[in-house]
């Protein structure tokens, strides 16, 4: 039976449903609670701290020995920046964490924290990235005297012949406000003190636990052997969770320090000030095109604005580096000039959200071709085709090698999906009532699955990438996974087992994948980047294949057969064109038990693989059909259309609930999701009252087609697909916005569209004049 | 520090006798004193729904409400959803229809439905989809639980749970 390819119910589901997962605030057992008090100001002089009397409280002089969070790229143009775990001096961003108090319980410990006194000298705050990066600004930090943290320049030998040559340069100026990945579940960590030992044991609601414990043992100068970090459930990251938090290694110090547990569970304020924030960003492009609409070259100057702290272990050149490197998409053209620059501000830290720097690029290349049919008279679908790459490897004008895809195949069998003249005609009509309709293309590719090569390539200290599986058949035939990879909601752990299970012939029922501890995993990268399936499948696949082999080799010889001829299926060994047969539980007893018998072949079952692939690339088309009101400004998604080609399908269900979450929150990126600060630094939307996370109202039924380009570049010939939705999903809306107001000729440069931002367009544009 | 009260609360049928501070709000004597822990707290605001459980058969949000208010009422948790060994139709539709990823708003959305179809079992799918507006989910993009609760809802139809 082949197990790849199936909708199977996820093995994780039964647990969660009856409400018996384990996320890290249910293990919090007789922990002391712990509660930061955070900077109410943006910047400025830490004076004194006062401690109510009798107080359990700590701060930064306390912690002095810790090292700062420091992440490092090797490159010439980036400036190292220390992040003191708890600050003695300077505040840098309101909501970060000045003192640290412990008490009984979580509400005794917030009243004492309420207590706590920090008396600051306010400075003015550097909040807006434009701002920052203004001659004679502040300095956020004063190794980095113009704010900018990290700057990659590139240049084409081809590029100004190529803006010479062009019969049309289009320039767009394109804005991508703040937003933070909000998981439903936040931050929050226990650590438990082993008194016989000294050893800690810290559970905490992250996606690399692995790079947790390096990080801290760093920073405290302690072996990593006297830490074990364990993700257990975790709900929900989307990137938030990988980066290494003060608050961890404070947890990890005051366990050690006071010998007892400690937890920390974060509200949602907390999560919203003092986590990480992710996508804001200031684009300026030029693309050159020929009169036919062929795409020449481009010419951006890329903003990213990268907080007041350098993210661990992928650093603040995460985004700006990612921008430079992949923003021609999938569009082919090879005279590129580009700055990009991380910009430090007294805001919350920027780190990885899904997506990472994509949903803007592709925001703005959507824009582009849009904007550029329209002064060449061509339509949105003939520009694309004129520009998508269409033959493989593909090299990119920054270097990357694009395996095989669909780009132009997946575009055409979406516009064929909807239909677009009988829209067309429709909306005509519906025009010339007063409701405006449009319709928004959007294409791109995502990068996945990338290896150690990728994040060398960006100068990284640390350089993540491979994945390390064990894997175990014991002798009841039943197998153990152990994988570095640590799933947080995306149903790995099926999809590795039905990978596993056809790899070996049995059921993935009797498959366990253990994860999400450091004493029971091989060293891994976490989860992140599209990657788990891609890498820790790979490492899965290569790992259960070399006991199959064993398997094999053992059947052989108690059949009295060549190893070649035995098949693995259905609990079964087979020796094909025969009808011998042994069940494969008791090939397993055998290794164990007998195995005197089997000379040359190691006892036991025991493998393990390494995977670290170059990296392929997933592409989709998307389209959005959506509905705007010209009174209100509101927008209505009314259909959504995603033609994916992400390889082989290990298990469709979970690929589409990836497609359709993703979509969810491009959707939000396009319409209703912002943090806001004032000009003092203060964060407006701290709440879910104020940050507005779309609802099942908003959420329009996401429609898919699948194509299965099968890349030699993955080992299960599947590729990445966590990220794909909510990078197409914003510039397909907004492009179906600019689509509906055509007649007023409105343009929308940032996002989110909310429904201010469209009506001061369309006040702008004299369409309407109250409000 | 505070003064605390003893209280009886009924969950899931079964009497639990706790003594907590008036404060106290009824996620976390579910939580932390009835070691109740299938109810999640998302925001503690009031707005995302995680912690949603059924008072005397009505959904409401268990982070909104005091412990002691709670007491002489009749608390469903998620746990006191499935009978024994066997799941609710609305487990079943979330597993079968894969409307839950990261799990973590999942026993908020099985108590908002279980408690709206209580008392409307004929809700239409615009009811339904209007209802489940009232919770948050960040991974799913939400059309597999809306899926999930119209599958279960015509299923318990059919057969009710006697």
């Amino acid at each position: 039976m082949n197990w790849i390819g199936r909708s199977l119910p996820r093995l994780e589901d039964p647990t969660l449903l009856r409400g018996g997962g384990s996320y890290v605030a249910d293990r919090i057992g007789k922990a002391a609670a712990v509660r930061f008090v955070r900077s109410p100001v943006a910047r400025g002089a830490i004076l004194n701290i006062e401690i109510p009397p009798g107080a359990i409280v700590f701060t930064g002089r306390d912690l002095a020995a810790v090292k700062p969070i420091r992440p490092i790229l090797h490159r010439p143009d980036y400036v190292a920046i220390g992040q003191p775990v708890l600050p003695v001096d300077r505040i840098s961003f309101a909501g970060q964490a000045v003192a640290v108090v412990v008490a009984d319980d979580a509400a005794a410990a917030e009243d004492l924290a309420d207590q706590v006194f920090v008396d600051i000298d306010a400075c003015d705050a550097i909040v807006d990235l434009e701002l920052a990066l203004k001659p004679g600004a502040a300095a956020v930090h004063p190794e980095a005297p113009s704010n900018v943290l990290v700057e990659g320049r590139l240049a084409t030998a081809d590029f100004d012949q190529a803006f010479a040559s062009a019969a049309e340069i289009v320039t767009l100026e394109l804005r991508s406000r703040r937003q933070s990945a909000a998981p439903l579940e936040g931050r929050g960590g226990v650590a438990a003190y082993d008194a016989a030992t000294g050893r800690v044991t810290l559970s905490a609601s992250v996606q690399m636990p692995h790079m947790l414990r390096t990080g801290i043992a760093d920073l405290l100068g302690i072996a990593e052997a006297e830490l074990r970090v364990i993700a257990p459930d975790v709900g929900g990251g989307f990137g938030q969770k990988m980066s290494l938090f003060p608050e961890y290694v404070v947890l990890v110090w005051l366990a050690r320090k006071l010998r007892r547990d400690v937890a920390w569970i974060e509200d949602r304020r907390e999560n919203f000030l003092a986590s990480a924030h992710g996508r804001d960003q200031a684009f300026t492009v030029r693309g050159a095109f020929a009169a036919d609409g062929r795409l020449l070259g481009l010419d951006a100057d890329l903003r990213s604005n990268v907080g007041a702290f350098s993210c661990y272990p992928v650093t603040c050149g995460v985004e700006p580096l990612m921008a430079l490197a992949e923003l021609s998409g999938p569009y082919n053209f090879q005279a590129y000039r580009v700055r990009s620059r991380g910009v430090t501000t007294n805001t919350c830290m920027m780190a990885p959200y899904r997506g990472v720097s994509r949903p803007m690029l592709t925001f703005t290349m959507e824009r582009l071709m849009d904007t550029a049919a329209r002064r060449l008279g061509l339509d949105a679908v003939e520009i694309r085709r004129r520009n998508l790459i269409d033959a493989f490897p593909h090299r990119s004008p920054t270097g990357l090698i694009y395996d095989e895809g669909s780009y132009k195949q997946a575009m055409e069998i979406a516009v064929e999906a909807v239909d677009l003249p009988a829209f067309r005609k429709q909306q005509q009509t519906l025009r010339a009532q007063g409701r405006y309709l449009g319709v928004g293309i959007s294409v791109f590719s995502e990068r996945t699955g990338y290896g150690t090569p990728a994040y060398a390539a960006r100068g990284m200290d640390i350089v993540p990438g491979y994945e390390i599986v064990d894997c175990t058949m014991d002798p009841s035939g039943h197998v153990e996974l152990r994988i570095g990879a640590s799933p947080h909601g995306q149903g790995l752990k099926t999809s590795l087992a039905q990978l596993v299970a056809d790899e070996l012939g049995i059921d993935p029922q009797h498959i366990r994948i253990i994860s999400g501890d450091t004493d029971a995993t091989p060293y891994g990268w976490g989860s992140f980047a599209s990657r788990s399936m891609v890498i820790a499948g790979g490492a899965s696949k290569l790992a259960a294949g070399k006991i199959a082999v064993k398997l094999k080799s053992i059947a052989a010889r108690l059949l009295e057969a060549d190893a070649d001829s035995v098949t693995l299926g259905d609990g079964w060994a087979r020796v094909s064109d025969s009808n011998q047969a042994i069940e494969i539980g008791a090939l397993a007893r055998a290794a164990y038990h007998r195995s005197h018998q089997f000379a040359g072949i190691t006892p036991g079952l025991h493998e393990n693989a390494v995977y670290d692939p170059g990296g392929t690339f997933s592409n989709a088309c998307h389209i959005a059909f959506v509905d705007v009101d010209i009174e209100t400004g509101g927008v209505t998604v009314d259909r959504f259309v995603v033609v994916e080609d992400a390889g082989v399908l290990i298990n469709p269900m979970i690929v589409d609930g990836q497609i359709a979450g993703g979509v969810a929150q491009g959707t939000a990126n396009a319409l209703y999701e912002e943090i806001i600060y004032d000009e003092a630094g203060n964060l407006l939307t701290a709440s879910f009252a104020d940050y507005l996370l779309p609802t099942a109202a908003e959420i329009p039924e996401i429609e898919i087609i699948h194509l299965e380009t099968v890349s030699p570049e993955s080992v299960t010939k599947a590729k990445g697909v966590g990220e794909g939705g909510a990078i197409g999903a914003p510039a397909a809306i907004i492009n179906a916005i600019v689509d509906a107001l055509a007649p007023f000729g409105i343009e929308i440069l940032e996002m989110p569209a909310t429904p201010q931002r469209i009506r001061d367009q369309l006040r702008r544009a004299g369409v309407v004049s109250h409000g | 520090m505070a003064e605390r009260r003893s209280i009886i609360l009924n969950v899931n049928g079964r009497p639990h006798a706790v003594d907590v501070e008036p404060r106290r709000t009824l996620a976390d004597v579910l939580r932390e004193d009835c070691h109740l822990t299938g109810t999640h707290l998302g925001c503690e605001h009031g707005v995302c729904g995680a912690c949603t459980v059924l008072v005397d058969d009505k959904p409401i949000r268990s982070c909104l409400m005091f412990g002691v208010q709670a007491e002489g009422k009749a608390i469903r948790t998620v746990e006191g959803l499935a009978d024994g060994d066997s799941l609710h139709p609305l487990q079943r539709a979330f597993w079968e229809n894969h409307g839950l990823q990261c799990g973590f708003c999942t026993p908020g959305f099985l108590m908002l439905a279980a408690g709206a179809l209580q008392e409307n079992p004929d809700m239409s799918d615009d009811e339904i989809r209007d209802l489940l507006a009232s919770n948050l989910c960040r991974c799913t993009g939400y059309q597999n639980i809306i899926k999930a609760v119209r599958l279960a809802a015509a299923e318990m139809r059919t057969r009710p749970r006697e």
